[in-house]
């Protein structure tokens, strides 16, 4: 773990310089401090490579180095912070960290900032605490036991001496800093923000309309790109008329992008970008362009025929993964189950799309993006430019939104390569049509489950298989494997206990750039697993709950060992995060006493219930609908979540919430399709997202756990969709295995 | 198309531009007047990011050229007066990316102003307009139903 190796003081000199107006005080920070103050017009303070800093003003920097898309990290990492420091909530300021490889990983997906950086942030608080104290105690000449600080004060024990933050905050920063050993945490009973619900911090700015995203960054001198990428990957220019186009009131130039070769890595899309002296003129003047496009070796990829191929695939033997107990032969037909379930394309459809401003000076480049990945997006950009990654600095604004896309600094490079060009700002807008039909998508699937049953119908063992074109792909030209990184996300890891268990893969060949998605091959693998174990349920005539219970078996930390393959955890030790079935029994337990409680269902009602563990938290979601004369409402959702120790219990809630609405969203009407190597969809009016009037009634079930903190943002979507499938079985006894419902149900 | 001098009335101020009459108001506000509170979301009217009222009534800013809203009155999420519901946003933490929420805020601030206790169905009904990704539609509704219950 990066702990503080990089930290050091920061003499007061520097401090000065670089707060300015502030005038002192302690600085904690890494080493680097190559940065100069970010010049976003509305920031209120210059931003710096800091975790905290105090002014004289007894103001508290403090510094979130993840990146804000809603879940509320621009929050949650000051509330750990502050927490430890024994800081006045009032008196902190959030800065947000630009890119810089000494804060550690900064790439904000995978569910892990809280669960990767909660024990860093309570040291970071702690020491500077620990530093205040000390230069009371050196102060007041007593020793450092007679001190403790509360409320951005520090107080003596034996008398009424105190001291403000801000007065202390000077000789503070000459103090050395202290070991991590010799560090005291607090109790968390004494938690003062540590699993109290905060308002975000960002509040006011969104409710006024001042708060500051990718969209609305505005550089000094800026033009406006949009640029018409390749429709089909790979494909390029191959005529280009852009005589009308020129003549667009407020067109400026257009320029071409080379395509490139290869895999598509983090790479601009090539094409050809509209420069203009507003968004819309350089919209307007996209229209007015007239391309034509070479060939392409993904000419041909047509969703309706590559999904057929894909579900006969999965049924035929694929490439072992897992494998518990005996190799499967053949099953008697008359003492199995089987199933095939099937998830399209999907895109992200974040309300911001993809957008960034470089500019690109003899000095270096500098970045405004609403970005997930700060470091990604300078190493690429340098890598672009031909520039060194320090001469790269890369600002991240508020996200409308990534759910994985805007970890992907395409976008970004797209940026750049323009302003070296033009030799001026160049702000880069994706349109709506861009992002839908020029994404990273969420990858096509197909899974097979059969099981072999007792003569009671209660399955004595399982085989599965999945097949989808993979992640790997995008950055290794002919991989056509799903990768083990991918299999770990909810299909390898489901801890069922059954003596003879086969997982396997299947090959799927890429077409398009396939990236991950808000909970990934979760949602895929939870739609199999989920779907079959209500199908199991029905068979032996029992609750799909119950089932979920008899077949994950007695409490249990489930190793997975020894099973022909290595379980990556989302990076965490199974000792610090177990796949503890012991937690999934809670789950059940909860949400069956919490069905209990439910009214009688009515005529075409019905129950559905899934539960997954993913990003090393436990989820269970019951859905309750209505499907009248083929028209589909959810009623309701209740979602029963562990996702461990949490920082910030009403981002949790509100997580969970918009994790309903997106399963919804993917269940209900999700997909993009191909025909002609072309996706077919290009807005909302045809990739339509939940609205208003389908959002069912929610409720959301915080577990209380003292576990190590888990994942919050993705675990809440996989489970939603089979939850849904299933209540409409039992709604209307028809078992929808093919997502979206919408191509047989209204919703 | 060529630009000419338009005026704009925008949160109670007078501004004059050079620019196209055909421009969507959405992009005259936020590229030229500065006005970034209003957002682009689809360019299509099927979102409700951009949503602004035009002499009190919501409109698709992405949709309303310059010359539709010459001599009429433009409300952006920084000029809507809606201390009450912005109260109620903030007590049920609405938001959570926040990109949606001016839109979100001005249809529910156009909803309230003629139907000061709209029905469920109302509310679904007025808002249906207005996507929000990050899934905060249980939190909108709350938060509208409790000014009009106060």
């Amino acid at each position: 773990m990066t702990t503080f190796t990089a930290v050091e003081n920061i003499s007061r000199r520097n401090v000065l310089k670089l707060f300015g107006a502030v005038g002192g005080g302690l600085v904690l920070g890494s080493t680097s401090l190559a940065w100069s103050p970010m010049a976003l017009a509305q920031d209120k303070q210059a931003t710096m490579n800091l975790f905290v800093a105090i002014g004289e003003d007894d103001k508290v920097y403090l510094t979130c180095h993840r990146s804000e898309m809603g879940q509320g990290i621009r929050t949650g990492i000051p509330q750990v912070l502050a927490d430890e420091l024994e800081a006045d909530w009032d008196k902190i300021v959030v800065v947000q960290g630009l890119g810089d490889k000494a804060y550690g990983d900064q790439n904000t997906d995978g569910s892990r900032s809280i669960r990767k950086q909660y024990h860093k942030m309570r040291q970071m608080g702690a020491m500077a605490r620990t530093m205040l104290e000390q230069a009371a105690a050196d102060k007041w000449k007593v020793p450092l036991t007679e001190v403790y600080a509360k409320q951005s004060r520090v107080y003596h024990k034996g008398s009424s001496k105190s001291l403000r933050f801000g007065e202390l905050a000077v000789a503070a920063s000459a103090i050395n800093v202290p070991d991590v050993e010799t560090l005291t945490f607090k109790p968390d009973s004494e938690f003062n923000f540590i699993g109290k619900p905060k308002t975000i911090v960002d509040m006011d700015d969104i409710l006024a309309g001042t708060a500051m995203f990718g969209y609305d960054i505005n550089v000094d001198g800026m033009v406006y790109a949009s640029i018409t990428r390749p429709p089909v990957l790979g494909s390029d220019v191959a005529t280009l008329d852009d005589s009308a186009a020129r003549k667009v009131a407020g067109v400026l130039d257009i320029i071409q992008l080379p395509v490139p070769k290869g895999a598509p890595l983090f790479q601009a899309l090539g094409g050809v970008a509209v420069i203009a002296s507003n968004t819309w003129s350089a919209m307007e003047g996209r229209k007015a362009l007239k391309i034509t496009w070479t060939k392409s070796v993904n000419d041909n990829h047509d969703t309706t025929q590559y999904l057929a191929e894909l579900v006969e695939r999965v049924k035929q033997p694929g490439k072992v993964m897992r494998q518990l107990g005996a190799s499967v032969d053949s099953w008697p037909a008359e003492s199995t189950i089987n199933a095939v379930y099937t998830v399209p394309y999907l895109a992200h459809a974040m309300m911001e799309p993809p957008v960034a401003t470089a500019s690109v000076t003899t000095d270096g480049c500098e970045i405004w993006a609403s970005t997930q990945t700060p470091q990604s997006t300078q190493k690429n950009v340098a890598a672009v430019l031909g520039l060194a990654e320090e001469k790269v600095k890369v600002n991240v604004t508020l996200l409308g939104g990534g759910f994985g896309r805007k970890s992907k600094p395409d976008f970004s490079v797209e940026a750049a390569m323009l302003s070296q060009k033009l030799n001026k700002p160049v702000k880069v807008s994706w349109t709506r049509e861009d992002e839908i039909q020029n994404g990273y998508y969420h990858a096509i699937s197909a899974q097979f489950y059969q099981a072999k049953l007792d003569n009671s119908n209660q399955p004595q063992a399982i085989l599965a298989r999945t097949g989808f074109p993979s992640i790997s792909s995008t950055f290794a030209e002919g991989v056509d494997l799903p990768s083990a990184g991918e299999l770990d996300l909810g299909f390898v890891d489901v801890p069922l206990a059954l003596p003879q268990i086969q997982l396997e893969a299947v090959k799927a060949t890429a077409h398009t750039r396939i990236g991950w998605m808000r909970s990934v091959c979760n949602i895929q693998h939870a739609f199999g697993i989920g779907s079959f174990v209500d199908e199991l349920a029905v068979k032996a005539n029992k609750p799909c709950l119950q089932m979920w219970r008899e077949m994950l078996g007695e409490a249990r930390k489930e190793t997975l060992a020894d099973q022909g393959f290595e379980y990556g955890n989302y990076g965490e030790t199974l000792d610090d995060h177990p796949i503890d079935v012991g937690r999934y029994h809670n789950v059940l337990n909860i949400m069956e006493a919490k069905l209990a409680q439910q009214a009688p269902v009515q005529k075409n009602q019905g129950w559905g219930f899934a539960i997954h563990r993913s990003f090393t938290t436990y989820v269970a979601v019951a859905t309750l609908v209505e499907v009248k004369d083929n028209n589909l409402k959810v009623l309701k959702s209740i979602s029963a979540i562990d996702a461990g120790l949490v920082v910030n219990p009403d981002r949790l809630t509100s997580q969970t919430e918009g994790a309903i609405i997106f399963g919804l969203s993917l269940a209900m009407m999700g997909e993009i399709s191909f025909k002609g190597g072309q996706v077919q969809q290009s807005n909302f009016h045809d990739y339509p997202l939940l609205r208003f009037p389908q959002s069912p009634e929610i409720e959301v079930i915080h577990i209380q756990s003292t576990a190590n903190p888990a994942g919050v943002g993705e675990p809440g979507v996989p489970p939603v969709a089979p939850s849904l499938t299933n209540a409409i079985f039992a709604a209307t006894g028809k078992r929808y295995r093919d997502l979206p419902l919408n191509k047989v149900l209204s919703v | 198309m060529t630009t000419t001098t338009q005026k704009l009335l925008v949160n109670g101020k007078d501004f004059t531009l050079d620019a196209d009459p055909n421009m969507p108001v959405l992009w005259a506000l936020r590229d030229i007047l500065g006005f970034t509170g209003t957002k682009f979301g689809c360019g299509a009217g099927l979102c409700g990011a951009c949503t602004i009222h035009v002499d009190g009534s919501p409109m698709r800013g992405c949709l309303t050229s310059l010359k539709q809203v010459q001599g009429k009155q433009v409300t952006t999420i920084e000029g809507l007066e809606a201390q009450k519901l912005k109260d109620a946003w903030l007590t049920h933490n609405v938001p959570q990316c926040g990109f949606c929420q001016a839109g979100q805020l001005m249809s529910a601030a156009a909803l309230l102003k003629v139907t000061a206790k709209p029905t469920d169905a109302q509310i679904d009904d007025a808002m249906s307009g207005n996507i929000c990704r990050c899934g905060t539609y249980p939190r909108i509704k709350s938060a509208i139903k409790s000014v009009t219950e106060a």
